[in-house]
């Protein structure tokens, strides 16, 4: 894999920390519900699938991982307006309800912040070895030699 | 800031760059001074590994993410040694004369194109795949459409060596793909172009290019410039500008011509595409094998379909919602179909490209209800084939819920819907950029002439997917090659008139 922040990082001024340690847990509880089997990870896979979307946002704009912070805020505290609990001690019912109705908003950059967040939940897991080995994934440079 | 001089300074080494590159190295000969600036790294062979987030930070802009302006799509375009031919899946066909034809180019007339699409098509060995080498995935998209009376074409691809990885958007690990990186760009190296990667060209001025040469980083793939890290200025008879859809407007933006050239930047369109997916009773041969082999030309209906292939977290991304339904699908990887929906978009005024503040390209593009419709169309159709191919149950972007099952499959029309299509929802993304620097007949409606000549600055040149007025129809590589073989050949005979 490349070293952090190896891509195009001369593109923008680079943060000076990383995006998710203040708001860890409250990501780790969006994470579950967006791929709930990364509930089942020991503590160094979290730490690769973090260490994934670090690298990716350390490639995007400041303002941009700004953002990204904020809107894991607002999602773990809204919560509190409807259920009179923070995202975290939703049930696994309720969190998906309350994620989907934020993916169907009717306000556009509400849509596409859940749509960044699941995109770089699913970029961690997925771009993980064995995230791609969980579901399946075969494919090898081989190709059919590797299969005939 | 280090001087250098050359005769000829191409921008971008892709099928417009790399093409202009190979023509113009007969000039080598004769004592002059080509050379190809090219943004991205050339990566060695080893580095080809097909692992998914590694190949797309090294070969492509954004990793392959690069965001319209409303964040509403993504648009994946190389950015290597080669550029986006290292990262296509090598189909190459010939542009229907009806394009052209509506394109209205003075001077440019199909079976000039068509003649030179040929030529390009030979030199890269471009052929139909033996049936022995069809996976699963392609032969049900062709039994799904036989199966509901439409005839799949199978895909000439410009092949040598397949073996069947899979992995040709992540760039061949088996250096059986003939792109420009494999076929253009060597030989013109052989006869004596220079081609510097890790080189982005800043800034256009009179007959001169500012440009910036960056070390490569550490841990980062690819092979270290030729050229020492740094700012040069480099002063050329011509410059021709090849970068891309995105990147061709955006240089020619930011070095000062959208004054003198008002049509700069707009005409911008891409195919917006989707991913399906479709869950089959057993396990099907998805992952192995070439991923694009047959399509479906719907073009009378605004639409094209392909089969496709893609990597875990591509795919997770573009299926649309999270949570239980959608890891379900992802566990039947090794069971799923899937289909590449294309629309065919037309160029309209608010689709453009621009530039921020930093001289960043911006790509602004709006889903017209006519380019909507035309994907809750394709998605339709795409269905029925699924069903038709004996899937359990499809997953359209452009249905709430996205999963239809098999029971439900009488009511594809029904659940499939334009108002199911919510942009920032559902994931749309696009490969086939183009327009920017469109072709015509003055600076009013157009950037260039029929060849590639920017109006009114006669040293300068466009020779990329950025030329064409408006949607191509079909997969951009060949003709891309067939305009910049054009633009090349009206450089070299209009250099000795340039001073």
């Amino acid at each position: 894999m490349l070293a952090p922040g190896a891509r195009a990082a001369h593109l923008w001024p680079v943060m000076s920390e990383p995006v998710l340690p203040p708001v860890r847990a409250q990501f780790r509880a969006l994470a579950s519900t967006i791929v709930p089997e990364t509930a089942a990870l020991s503590e160094p896979g979290w730490a690769e699938l973090e260490r994934i979307v670090e690298d990716a946002l350390a490639a995007r704009p400041p303002k941009m991982q700004r953002q990204l912070r904020l809107l894991i805020r607002v999602l773990d505290l809204l919560p509190l307006v409807r259920y009179g609990r923070r995202f975290g001690r939703l049930q696994p019912a309720q969190a998906l309800r309350f994620l989907s109705a934020f993916q169907d908003a009717p306000v556009l950059l509400l849509r596409r912040g859940v749509w960044g967040l699941r995109t770089l939940v699913f970029m961690g897991y997925y771009a993980r070895a064995e995230g791609a080995a969980a579901i399946g994934y075969r494919a090898d440079a081989r190709g059919w030699g590797a299969r005939r | 800031m280090i001087e250098r001089r050359c005769d000829v300074a191409i921008v971008g080494s892709g099928a417009g760059g790399g093409t202009v590159a190979a023509s113009l190295a007969p000039l080598c000969r004769e004592g002059l001074k080509v050379l190809v600036l090219e943004q991205g790294a050339k990566l060695e062979e080893h580095e080809y590994t097909g692992r998914e987030l590694e190949m797309a930070d090294a070969l492509y802009e954004d990793a392959g993410g690069f965001l319209t302006a409303d964040g509403t799509m993504t648009l994946a375009f190389g950015r290597a040694y080669g550029g986006s031919t290292v990262v296509y899946t090598g189909t190459s066909l010939i542009v229907p004369e009806r394009v052209i034809r509506t394109w209205d180019v003075p001077g440019l007339d199909h079976a000039d194109v068509d003649r030179r699409c040929r030529k390009y098509a030979e030199e890269n060995n471009v052929h139909l795949l033996g049936p022995e080498l069809l996976n699963d995935n392609n032969r049900l998209f062709v039994e799904g459409c036989r199966g509901i009376g439409l005839l799949a074409e199978q895909f000439p691809l410009n092949i040598r060596g397949c073996h069947g990885s899979s992995l040709c958007n992540l760039g061949c690990p088996n250096a059986a793909k003939m792109g420009t990186h494999r076929v253009q760009l060597p030989a013109a190296e052989r006869a004596g172009v220079e081609v510097v990667t890790r080189a982005e060209v800043l800034r256009l001025e009179e007959r001169a290019l500012q440009v910036r040469v960056s070390a490569k980083p550490a841990g980062g793939k690819g092979l270290p410039s030729a050229w020492e890290p740094g700012d040069y200025r480099i002063a050329a008879r011509a410059v021709v500008v090849a970068g891309s859809a995105v990147g061709s407007p955006a240089l020619l933006l930011r070095s000062g011509y959208g004054a003198q050239l008002p049509r700069l930047g707009h005409g911008f369109t891409c195919h917006p595409a989707h991913i399906l997916v479709a869950e089959h009773e057993r396990p099907i041969t998805n992952d192995v094998g070439h991923p694009k082999s047959f399509y479906l030309d719907r073009a009378d209906e605004g639409y094209v379909l392909e089969t496709c292939m893609y990597f875990p977290f591509t795919t997770a991304k573009n299926l649309t919602g999270f949570g239980p339904p959608h890891s379900a699908l992802m566990r039947s990887f090794s069971k799923l179909q899937m289909i590449l929906v294309l629309a065919l978009d037309e160029a309209r005024p608010e689709n453009r490209v621009s530039v921020d503040a930093g001289g960043r390209p911006v790509v602004h593009y709006t889903f017209t209800p006519e380019t909507i419709e035309r994907m809750v169309r394709a998605t339709r159709t795409s269905a029925r084939i699924f069903f038709a191919a004996g899937a359990l149950r499809v997953h359209a972007p452009s249905a709430d819920p996205p999963l239809i099952e098999r029971k439900d499959m009488a009511r594809v029309d029904e659940l499939i819907a334009a108002r199911h299509f919510l942009p920032g929802k559902v994931s749309v993304s696009a490969a086939h950029l183009m327009g920017g620097c469109a072709m015509g007949r003055t600076s009013a409606d157009s950037v260039t002439d029929g060849w590639g000549r920017v109006h009114g600055v006669p040293w300068l040149r466009v020779a990329d997917a950025s030329l064409f007025p408006d949607s191509l129809e079909i997969n951009p590589y060949l003709t891309v090659m067939a305009v910049a073989d054009r633009a090349a050949e009206a450089l070299r005979a209009d250099l000795g008139s340039l001073p």
